[in-house]
């Protein structure tokens, strides 16, 4: 079956299309650049740790503390990196004084309203827009602040590390499978060879012998098959019946989109959003819980997170494949252009220019689904269907959205009648006529045509 | 075997030196087949740039083309919102409280909208709404997607931007009020406090202007009167809940008499109730709604209605003024002392088109003292001034009108003297038409000024004294539009958007209600001072009204048609193809004429082969204006000596070509009057009807629609009038549908719906009709489709008309008759309705057998039926043999013969984005070669199931809704649970009345019907 699945291929997907050249490429770098790169990148990411854990553990408790106070306290407005409500605050000890900069965290307003030309002519250079006052802080914990603030900035490359190590176990499984077959190849090579030296050597002998070796007089097998007739109907109904079950296998694939991957407008990662950062599904896709789409979140629900995350700066210890921080910056500010958010003015500039996504799961029009039924009365994981998303880097369509798939799992599931007060009755009449405990969604009436058809 | 014999074609082959024979010989046919005029041709083959080989190429590439494309999917691109609105949520419906005031119907309403699209018109069912949307309200929803809408201002016939129309306005304002010119607004009646309230201050800005209300059909009489007795323009209202003997001399009440809405009133007092019903008595001349279902009508001309209503007048007053004989005189009598013993508990109404006649109901109900008689708080909705709007034409020929403003009219189209107009249109220096189209008076207009549709505008409109109700948007304007209102604002330079004046007039006339309250529910309700009468001299009325004579020639009585009105939608698909309640004909308007003045003046109506409808034409000639090929059409229960004719069709400008269909009746709307004499003599040639019923008489088949009298419905056991057909078992008898061959499925768990039709309470008023064509996306086919029996309506209303007086009557001829000759004969007789027959609606869609003939024949079991009772139809498995279409006895499954959608043969709404927009999303749009009919709307009941789910409680009481009967105004159709024992439907199926169609053959439908009650 597996063959004739691939020849799907053929009939120009445009998504198999794009995936087949990835495969293509990896297999160029695995083979070809592995060994250097792989012995140069684990000395360039060993140096690099040494060094930064060098430059770290001058700072070492500072910074940390720093950092969760920074998170907690600074981030809604500031970056380390960047403007955002406010300045960027990375090297900020080098610009003001520290002493000034401890009055100024504890309270900014009081400090403008007692004329310090500095801090006038911040608050004039920032639209005046007041900086809260943190009067809680002690002076050690500003100091800690100011000592995260004044790390360098890591190096891009230290993330781009993980990738590359990771995919090299995979990669020398790869050679070593490649080198047996060489090996096998070489001596099936070898063995013909000395096969056919070894007639050559046999016909000399008869020549030299003057013996003129006896040709039998038999008929081609193909001359005998013909000549069989039960043979020839046998293998013609072989032949029918293997064709037709392939023919078959073919022919119901056809509009079956497992797996359709396409390449979005904004690449948009399932696995950091949901994977990484543990967003539950709903709170984008909140349409699930009371409509029949789960709807395609409008841009102001992703505006509400990335008004202030500007720019991906990804954890030290997640693998990101083979994009790097820049390329999902470059995403967000596509975002930006789609919304229309200025993020230097940080403001809207009215200028929007909506997503055209691509839909993935297309479920067909005489098909009606309801996501409300599924996800909130029978409070099903969105995962059951749309398998493991917050692994997906790129989002595709796990299941096959077939009828026969749809019918499966409403023979063999329970519906969730508890704390239900529409499925008390009938659950109890039903279960009973039936003798059940639990009744299946077939059950309760969820295989007639008419209530996914009409 | 070989044999040497010779056979012969022909005796010629026999002579060997025939030079046939021989021709015969070489030539295959006989007959030379013209390849020389296709091969010899070398020019044009040398020419073609195809070769036969590349020919080929093209053929093979395409097939694998297509082949290979139909193996892959293509891309769907979804684009949400960018910022989406709070209230939305894609895939669930918002519903907005709204009230349809286009001058002539006036309704509260809901709308359905779905991602901000409106989609379907609903009743609104608060307690004191204005309820009774008929069919043409159900169906605006799809004018407002009409392609062919104005899109932007116009001026001289070229686009401009509002400022632009502005600056005209006000230029040409300016200079009428510095020369002394007149102004004129002339305006459909809005019924809109504060679109008065602009005008006024529009008035004190412009002196010169001069307000005039024109109505396309007028009811200058009805509002003469009432302002000569109440002193107020204004119309009396009735509750015919009140009434237990209701006279109706020419009023239809249940079509568009002072706006309709009267169908919930009447119908409550139709159904009997403790042995009691409502008497309906009906005088008139065309056979209109009202009078078919009047358990008493009486046919008679105009002239002698008129002489009726004097005599009734004489009997109740006890006057004596002398009148003329009438035709019958003795039916009057009847009728007189039928209503005097009623007392209070009668009323009469009156549709006659004359300000004595309106005077002397006033003088009747306030003799008999009748309760259903309301003048105290009067209807707004009419208030056109016909002599104001002649007036208006004089002054405009005679130049003395400088600016013009129309607005909500088209007067080119609906007057009689249109041609006085554009000519008088002319003389005026600017004139200004808002306008939802491109129509004919915007045409000659200086300015078309494009105007937003009823569900893009804001508003207010007090339907009836004391009721307020507002008008409110529920899509932002498709189109470069602006409202009246709004456009006046701007000219006489007032601040503020429309809205925030609309608020503050609301807010200042309500004091029951918030104004945040008063849109949401749509209707308020605001103290107003009750009109009271002044005396006036009624005899005096009487005797002018007894003078009344017949006109010359046939009286032709002009009326309007349900489905179509004052053709203000006659670009509206969906009404096009509406049947007419009683002729069954959609897409035409016909002259309606009795059967003895048919054949007098020899006009007929046959079928032909295929089943459609022909007629003759006529020449129809009033006041010297000549109506070329009015199709004539036989119209059982017509009063001999009288046609009629309906407004709305004949329209050209702004419409498609297959809608443009019908003559203008509004030629021979001469001075205002709807009865006219006319001389009507045979045209030439056929008409083809669409017609939907070939069927006009029930033959008999008392197990059809079953029917009784009140007197026999009171005394008789039920066995007695609800007969139910028996079969022997076991040599006994048993019901018929107590004998099954199928085993029964258990229902009494969970959900079991069935829908109840009350043939009492029904009027056959078609609002459910288009309420299923919008929520089913049923598909138009147009008229030739309909022509050849290919109509889509998933419901349909069987109209019946009685052979002999009554239906009870058909049944007796047919069980009298006995042996073949008598029998064919009889039944030949029973093919003929009567001159007065009695009528009977019945709406027929599936009937979700349980036991279902169709499901049984569907080789691929794309039919099947559900636990809660419904027959499904999964169209994506049908494949089109239309077995089960033979197999229903009921005829109510539909065959997609072509692809209504995206179909340039089928120009209609679903031919273009802008009409698909008003598509269900809930539903699927059927496509060619599959069979579809009513899911008992499972779209609905799915959705009242999840909503109870969702919030975890069990389905209310009557929560379960059909469109049908969630459009139903008269109480005529209810939708439910039958296993909720407290659900209304499931105490109407334990009801004495009820029973299924065609009971005998053992289906046992989940539709089912109450026999009709007559108290006559």
């Amino acid at each position: 079956m597996s063959e004739f699945i691939n020849k799907e291929s053929c009939f120009g997907s445009e998504r198999n299309v794009k995936i087949v050249p990835n495969l293509v490429d990896n297999h160029f770098i695995t083979m070809k650049k592995v060994g250097n790169h792989n012995s140069f990148s684990k000395i360039l990411f060993f140096c690099l740790a040494v060094m930064f854990s060098f430059s770290v553990s001058s700072f070492a408790q500072d910074a940390a503390k720093g950092k969760e106070l920074f998170n907690s306290n600074c981030a809604a407005c500031h970056k380390l990196d960047g403007n955002s409500t406010g300045p960027a605050l990375r090297g900020v000890v080098e610009r003001h004084d520290t002493q000034w900069l401890h009055k100024w965290i504890k309270s900014s307003s009081s400090m403008i309203k007692s004329g310090d030309a500095a801090a006038v002519k911040l608050f004039e250079e920032w639209n005046k827009v007041v900086m809260n006052d943190f009067p809680a802080l002690s002076d050690e914990d500003i100091d800690n602040i100011l000592a995260y603030t004044s790390q360098p900035k890591a190096e891009p490359t230290v993330v781009a590390g993980g990738p590359t190590s990771a995919s090299n176990s995979g990669a020398s499984g790869d050679v070593n499978n490649m080198v047996v077959l060489g090996a096998l190849f070489v001596v099936l090579v070898l063995l013909v060879t000395m096969l056919y030296f070894v007639k050559r050597v046999l016909n000399k002998i008869v020549e030299v012998n003057g013996l003129t070796p006896e040709v039998r007089q038999t008929t081609p097998i193909w001359k005998a098959f013909v000549k069989n007739q039960f043979l020839v109907i046998l293998s013609t109904i072989v032949l029918v019946l293997v064709g037709s079950y392939f023919a078959f296998g073919f022919m119901m694939q056809v509009g079956v989109d497992k797996g359709y991957e396409p390449v979005q407008p904004i690449h948009f990662s399932h696995k950091i959003h949901a994977g990484d950062n543990g967003i539950d599904c709903k709170y984008c896709h909140s349409a699930a819980r009371s409509s029949k789409t789960s709807g395609i979140p409008s841009l102001n629900v992703c505006m509400n997170c990335h008004k202030s995350i500007s720019e991906f700066q990804g954890d030290a210890g997640t693998d990101y494949g083979t994009y790097t921080p820049e390329f999902y910056t470059a995403e967000i500010q596509k975002l930006y252009d789609a919304v229309g958010w200025d993020p230097s003015a940080q403001a809207y500039t009215g200028e929007e220019k909506p997503v055209k996504w691509v839909r993935i799961h297309n479920l067909p029009d005489f098909a009606y689904y309801n996501h409300s039924q599924h996800v909130n009365v029978a409070g099903l994981e969105c995962q059951t269907c749309h398998g493991p998303v917050e692994e997906m880097e790129i989002m595709r369509q796990h299941a096959p959205l077939t009828m026969g798939w749809c019918i499966d799992c409403h023979r063999t599931t329970d519906v969730k009648m508890e704390n239900n007060e529409y499925y008390a009755k009938i659950h109890e009449e039903l279960s009973k006529k039936y003798g059940v405990e639990k009744l299946t969604v077939a059950q309760m009436g969820g295989l007639e045509c008419g209530k996914c058809h009409y | 075997m070989a044999s040497n014999r010779k056979y012969w074609k022909s005796v010629e082959e026999l002579n060997d030196n025939s030079s046939i024979v021989e021709t015969l010989r070489n030539n295959e046919f006989v007959e030379e087949i013209p390849t020389d005029e296709f091969l010899g041709d070398k020019d044009t083959l040398s020419s073609s740039s195809t070769t036969r080989r590349d020919f080929l190429k093209y053929v093979g590439f395409s097939t694998a083309a297509a082949s290979l494309a139909a193996c892959e999917g293509p891309v769907v691109k979804s684009i949400p919102y960018v910022v989406q609105p709070e209230e939305i949520i894609p895939g669930v419906a918002d519903y907005y409280a709204t009230t349809i005031a286009d001058g002539f119907d006036f309704v509260n309403v809901l709308i359905k909208t779905r991602e901000g699209r409106p989609i379907k018109v609903e009743n609104n069912r608060l307690e004191s709404a204005y309820t009774g949307a008929n069919a043409r309200v159900h169906a605006s929803v799809l004018s407002l997607y009409d392609s062919l809408r104005l899109k932007g201002s116009k001026i001289d016939g070229k686009s401009a931007s509002w400022s632009d129309v502005d600056a005209a306005v006000k230029a040409s304002l300016k200079e009428a009020n510095e020369k002394g010119g007149n102004v004129v607004l002339l305006t459909n009646t809005m019924a809109s406090p504060s679109t008065d309230k602009l005008i006024s201050e529009f008035i004190a800005q412009n002196p010169t202007t001069k307000h005039v209300i024109y109505d396309a059909v007028s009811s200058t009489a009805s509002l003469d009167a009432y302002e000569r007795v109440y002193g107020e323009r204004a119309l009396a209202d009735y509750d015919f809940a009140e009434a237990d003997v209701i006279v109706s001399v020419a009023a239809d009440f249940l079509g568009d008499w002072q706006a309709g809405g009267y169908d919930t009133a009447y119908g409550q007092k139709r159904i009997p109730k403790n042995g009691k019903m409502s008497k309906h008595i009906q005088l008139e001349a065309n056979m209109s709604l009202t009078g078919a279902n009047a358990d008493v009508r009486v046919p008679m001309t105009v002239a002698e209605q008129k002489m009726a209503l004097v005599k009734i007048y004489n009997e109740i007053v006890g006057a004596n003024v002398s009148v003329g004989a009438t035709s019958r005189d003795e039916a009057v009598v009847k009728i007189a002392k039928q209503l005097k013993s009623a007392g209070n508990r009668g009323v009469l109404v009156s549709g006659l088109d004359d300000v004595n006649a309106q005077l002397l109901v006033f003088a009747i109900n306030q003799a008999l003292g009748s309760q259903a008689f309301i003048p105290s708080k009067p209807k707004y909705v009419r208030k056109g001034n016909s002599a104001q709007v002649a007036q208006l034409i004089k002054d405009m020929n005679a130049g003395a009108v400088h600016t013009l403003i129309m607005s909500g009219v088209n007067p080119v189209y609906t007057l009689a003297n249109s041609a006085s107009f554009v000519e008088g249109l002319k003389k005026v220096k600017t004139s200004v038409a808002f306008s939802l189209k491109e129509d004919e008076t915007a045409l000659q207009t200086t300015i078309a000024a494009a105007a937003p549709h009823y569900l893009e505008s804001w508003g207010d409109v007090v339907i009836k004294k004391g009721h307020y109700a507002v008008m409110q948007p529920t899509i932002r304007p498709l189109f470069e539009t602006r409202q009246f209102q709004e456009s006046l604002m701007v000219w006489t330079g007032a601040e503020g958007a429309y809205y925030d004046y609309l608020k503050s007039v609301g807010s200042s006339m309500v004091s029951s209600k918030s104004w945040n309250k008063i849109v949401h529910d749509g209707i308020a309700e605001f103290d107003a001072v009750n009109t009271v009468s002044v005396a006036f001299d009624h005899a005096v009325a009487a005797s002018e009204l007894a003078k009344a004579k017949k006109v010359d020639g046939l009286e032709l009585v002009l009326y309007t048609k349900t489905g179509m009105g004052d053709g203000q939608q006659a670009n509206n698909p969906w009404l096009q193809e509406f049947p007419d309640p009683l002729t069954r004909v959609s897409w035409d308007n016909y002259l309606t004429m009795s059967r003895v003045d048919s054949e007098a003046n020899g006009f007929k109506n046959y079928n032909v082969a295929n089943g459609g409808l022909n007629g003759s034409y006529a020449t129809v000639v009033v006041n010297g204006v000549t109506l070329e090929k009015v199709p004539v059409l036989i119209q059982p229960g017509q009063a001999v000596g009288t046609v009629g004719l309906s407004f709305g069709y004949g329209r050209k400008a702004a419409m498609k070509e297959e809608m443009q269909v019908g003559v203008n009746a509004y030629a021979l709307y001469h001075d205002f009057k709807d009865v006219q004499g006319a001389n009507v003599t045979v045209g030439a040639g056929d008409h083809e009807f669409a017609c939907v019923q070939l069927q006009n008489t029930l033959m008999g088949r008392g197990d059809i629609i079953k029917e009784t009298t009140l007197e026999v419905f009171n005394s008789k056991d039920v066995k007695e009038w609800n007969i139910f057909p028996m079969v022997s078992l076991d040599h006994q008898e048993v019901r018929a549908n107590s004998v099954d061959i199928w085993e029964s499925f258990d229902r009494s768990i969970g959900h079991h719906f069935n829908l109840s039709i009350d043939l009492n309470a029904c009027t056959g008023c078609g609002a459910c009709v288009i309420a299923c064509h919008a929520e089913n996306n049923v598909p138009v086919v147009g008229k030739s489709e309909i022509r050849r029996s290919r109509d889509m309506h998933w419901l349909r209303i069987d109209r019946y008309y009685s052979s002999e007086e009554s239906f009870i009557g058909d049944v007796d001829v047919k069980n009298a008759a006995s042996g073949f000759t008598e029998n064919f004969n009889m039944f030949k007789e029973l093919e003929n309705p009567a001159d007065n027959p009695q009528v009977a609606f019945q709406p027929v869609m599936c009937q979700h057998c349980n036991h279902a003939p169709c499901e049984t024949v569907c080789p691929v079991a794309a039919t099947s039926h559900g636990r809660q009772g419904q027959n499904h139809m999964a169209y994506n498995r049908c494949v089109g043999t239309r077995y089960c279409a033979n197999n229903c006895p009921y005829k109510v499954r539909r065959f997609n013969w072509f692809l209504y959608n995206n179909n340039d043969e089928f120009d209609f709404n679903m031919n273009d984005d802008l009409g698909r927009m008003v598509l269900n999303p809930d539903v699927n749009v059927r496509s060619r070669g599959v069979m579809e009919k009513c899911s008992m709307c499972i779209q609905m009941t799915q959705a009242t199931i999840l909503k109870a789910k969702n919030e975890g409680r069990v389905v209310g009481k009557d929560e379960f809704q059909t469109a049908c009967s969630a459009a139903c105004g008269s109480g005529a159709m209810v939708f439910g649970d039958v296993n909720d024992k407290t659900s209304d439907v499931a105490k109407l199926v334990e009801e004495d009345r009820m029973y299924h169609l065609l009971e005998h053959i053992g289906t046992k439908p989940n539709v089912f019907y109450h026999v009709k009650v007559r108290n006559n």
